[in-house]
C-alpha cells in the first residue's frame, strides 16, 4: 500500500529521487568528529529562528512610536511571549556561535579547497546575509541601542567618497534614522533576508551533496568506491549521521533552553542594557557597542585611526572592516599547500592558525570595551595579525612541511 | 537544436535586441523600488528650515533647537572666545576649514555669517554622537573653550574646528542658514534663497 503510493508520487514528484539523492544514500565520511555537528545545528538554528520570527512578526508594531511598547507588550502580555521572543533572541547569538564554529571546522581541516570553494563562497554569503539580517533585527525592538548602533553603522556608509551622504540619506529615508528606516528593517528582516538566507541555505547543501563532505583527513573519500559503487570510507547520512546529529540537537537543545531560561540578557552580551529604555536621539549611551558576533569587526574598524597615502581615517576603518569579511571569500586561492586537514600541516600553519584565533577572540573582547590607547594599540596588533593570516597563506602555505596524507580516512 | 537553414545573424541581432530592451525595461521597473526608498514629501516636509530668533542670546550661551532631527547649536561667542580661535590652530586637524564641511559663505576663520554667532549641527563627525559644551575650556580635556565628545574623546575648538590625534576626521557641520533682520536665523536656508529647498 504505502509503496503503491510513493509509486504513485515519484511518478509525479520525484520524492524518492530527494531523499536518497540528500539523506538516504547521501554517502558521508565515517570519521566525522564533533566538529561536524555544526553544520545541522545551523540549520537548527535557522529553523527556530524562522518559526520565532514568524510568531514575533505577529505581535510586535513596525513603528517608531509603536515599536518598543509592542516589545514590552509580547514580553508582558502576550501568552508564552517572552519564551519566544527570548527564543529569538538567544537564537541569534547560538546562531553565530554555531556559524563561527562551522567556520573554524573548515579553517581546521581546509573544507575550502577545491573542489568545494564555491561551498565556501556559498558559506560566506551566508555569514554575510546573516550580519545583515542580524544587524537590521537588532534595530527592531527599538532600544537606545538599537538607535544609536543603526546610527553608527549607518554612518559607515557617509565614508565613502562622493555618493556617501546621498546613500545614508537612501538608506534611512529620512534626514534622520527614524520611523521609516524602522519600516524598511522590518520588511527587510522579515522577508527579504530570510527568502535570501534560506535561498543560500540551499545552494550550500546542493553544492555540498554534490561534491561531498570533506573530513578531519582531508582525504577525497570517493577516491576511492567499493564494488557496490560507494566510497569504502563513507556510511549513509540516514540513519547513521541523523542519528548522530540528533545526539548533537539533545546537548545543544540543553545549553540552549540553560541560557534561555536562566541567563537571556547573558550579562549583557546578548541584550545590551541601554536597550531597555527606549530609543532617544538626543541621549547617546554612555559607551557604544554592538552586539558580541560583531565585535571583532568592530574592533578592527577603530584599530584604524590613522591615514594613509591621503585615505582619511575613518574611510580606511570601514574598508578595512569590510575587507575583514571580504578576504574570506578568496581564502580557497590563498592556501597552496600540498595538504588539505590541519592533521598533515606543518608547524607554520599551526601556529598562524593558533595566532589569527587568539586575535580575533581579543579583537571580539577589544570591541566590547571602551576605547584607550593601550586597547587601540592590541587592536591594531590583532588586527595585522588577522589580516597576515590571510595574505601570508600563499607564501607561508608553500613552504610549510606537510606530513604524507593516508590512503584512507583514520578514526 | 539543429542551425540548419537558419540566419544566425539575424538570430544573433533579435537575441541581443530582445535582451537589450528588456534590460532596459527592467531598468526602468527597478526606479520606483529604488527611488521609495528617497525621503519622502512627508519626510521632507519635517526636514523644513527652522527659525531661531536670538535677541536674548547672552554672549557665551547655547541654544539648541532640533532641524531635520538633529541638534542645531546657535553660540553667541564672546570676543574671548574669537580670540582663542588663532591660538588653537596648531592643535587643529583642518584650520582652515579645507573640507566642505560647511557652506562656501562660511568658509572663513569664524565659520560663520556674523564673526560672533556660530550656527553648527551638534554632532559629532567620528560616530554621530552629541558633543558637550565647554564654553570654559574646563574638564581638563581642552586648552580653549569647545566641544568635547564623551563617547571616543574627540575635541572640537569652539567653531567646531576638530583637534587632530582624535577620532573624529572632520570639522563639525555648519548647516545652511540665513539671518532675517539682525537676530533671526532661518536654519536650513541659504542666503539669498527664501523658501527653497536647502541643498
Amino acid at each position: 500500500m504505502a509503496s503503491k503510493f510513493m509509486n504513485w508520487v515519484d511518478a509525479r514528484f520525484p520524492a524518492t529521487k530527494l531523499w536518497n539523492e540528500h539523506i538516504g544514500e547521501y554517502y558521508a565520511p565515517k570519521n566525522f568528529n564533533v566538529w561536524y555537528y555544526m553544520g545541522s545545528l545551523a540549520m537548527l538554528v535557522l529553523a527556530n529562528q524562522l518559526l520565532t520570527g514568524i510568531w514575533l512578526a505577529m505581535f510586535y508594531k513596525p513603528s517608531a512610536a509603536a515599536a518598543f511598547g509592542s516589545v514590552a507588550y509580547i514580553m508582558r502580555d502576550v501568552e508564552w511571549g517572552w519564551l519566544i521572543r527570548y527564543m529569538h533572541s538567544t537564537g541569534a547569538s547560538f546562531f553565530f556561535i554555531v556559524v563561527y564554529l562551522h567556520m573554524f571546522r573548515a579553517l581546521l581541516y581546509g573544507s575550502y579547497r577545491k573542489p568545494r570553494e564555491l561551498l565556501w563562497i556559498f558559506g560566506c554569503l551566508i555569514f554575510l546575509a546573516l550580519m545583515a539580517e542580524a544587524f537590521m533585527g537588532y534595530v527592531l525592538p527599538w532600544g537606545n541601542m538599537s538607535y544609536w548602533g543603526a546610527q553608527v553603522i549607518i554612518s559607515l556608509f557617509s565614508a565613502i567618497p562622493v555618493v556617501g551622504e546621498q546613500l545614508t540619506q537612501w538608506i534611512r529615508g529620512d534626514f534622520v534614522i527614524g520611523d521609516a528606516t524602522l519600516n524598511r528593517f522590518f520588511a527587510l528582516h522579515v522577508v527579504a533576508l530570510p527568502f535570501v538566507l534560506v535561498g543560500l541555505v540551499i545552494a550550500h547543501i546542493m553544492a555540498l551533496h554534490h561534491v561531498g563532505s570533506n573530513n578531519p583527513d582531508g582525504i577525497e573519500i570517493k577516491a576511492n568506491k567499493g564494488a557496490d559503487g560507494h566510497p569504502v570510507d563513507g556510511i549513509p547520512f540516514h540513519p547513521y549521521y541523523t542519528v548522530k546529529d540528533l545526539f548533537g540537537v539533545g546537548v545543544f537543545l540543553t545549553l540552549f533552553s540553560a541560557v534561555i531560561f536562566f541567563a537571556p540578557e547573558f550579562g549583557g552580551y546578548f541584550l545590551e542594557p541601554p536597550n531597555f529604555t527606549e530609543a532617544n536621539p538626543s541621549v547617546t549611551p554612555e559607551h557604544i557597542a554592538p552586539v558580541w558576533y560583531f565585535t571583532p569587526f568592530y574592533a578592527i574598524l577603530r584599530a584604524i585611526n590613522f591615514p594613509v597615502f591621503g585615505v582619511d581615517a575613518k574611510l580606511l576603518g570601514v574598508i578595512a572592516m569590510f575587507a575583514a569579511v571580504g578576504i574570506l571569500f578568496f581564502l580557497p586561492w590563498l592556501d597552496h599547500s600540498k595538504v588539505k586537514s590541519i592533521r598533515y600541516k606543518g608547524i607554520i600553519y599551526k601556529a598562524m592558525l593558533a595566532a589569527f584565533v587568539v586575535s580575533f577572540v581579543v579583537l571580539g573582547y577589544i570591541g566590547t570595551q571602551a576605547p584607550s590607547p593601550l586597547l587601540t594599540g592590541i587592536a591594531q596588533f590583532c588586527t595585522a595579525v588577522y589580516f597576515a593570516f590571510f595574505l601570508l597563506m600563499p607564501i607561508y602555505s608553500r613552504i610549510d612541511r606537510t606530513k604524507p596524507v593516508p590512503e584512507r580516512v583514520t578514526g | 537544436m539543429s542551425k540548419e537553414g537558419v540566419d544566425v545573424g539575424k538570430r544573433r541581432f533579435l537575441t541581443t535586441a530582445t535582451a537589450a530592451v528588456g534590460g532596459v525595461g527592467a531598468a526602468f521597473v527597478a526606479t520606483p523600488f529604488v527611488k521609495s526608498w528617497l525621503p519622502s514629501a512627508r519626510a521632507k516636509a519635517a526636514g523644513a528650515p527652522v527659525e531661531v530668533n536670538i535677541a536674548a542670546l547672552e554672549e557665551g550661551a547655547l541654544v539648541s533647537v532640533t532641524w531635520r532631527g538633529k541638534p542645531v547649536w546657535v553660540v553667541r561667542r564672546s570676543p574671548e572666545m574669537l580670540d582663542t580661535l588663532e591660538e588653537v590652530k596648531p592643535e587643529l586637524a583642518d584650520p582652515e576649514s579645507a573640507a566642505d564641511q560647511q557652506p562656501e559663505y562660511c568658509r572663513n576663520p569664524h565659520r560663520s555669517i556674523e564673526p560672533a554667532v556660530l550656527v553648527m549641527v551638534g554632532i559629532c563627525t567620528h560616530l554621530g554622537c552629541s558633543p558637550k559644551f565647554r564654553p570654559d575650556a574646563d574638564g581638563g580635556q581642552l586648552s580653549y573653550s569647545g566641544f568635547f565628545c564623551p563617547c571616543h574623546g574627540s575635541k572640537f575648538d569652539i567653531a567646531g574646528r576638530v583637534y587632530s590625534g582624535v577620532p573624529a576626521p572632520l570639522n563639525m557641520v555648519v548647516p545652511p542658514h540665513r539671518y532675517e533682520g539682525d537676530s533671526l536665523i532661518v536654519v536650513g536656508e541659504d542666503p539669498n534663497q527664501g523658501g527653497e529647498e536647502a541643498a
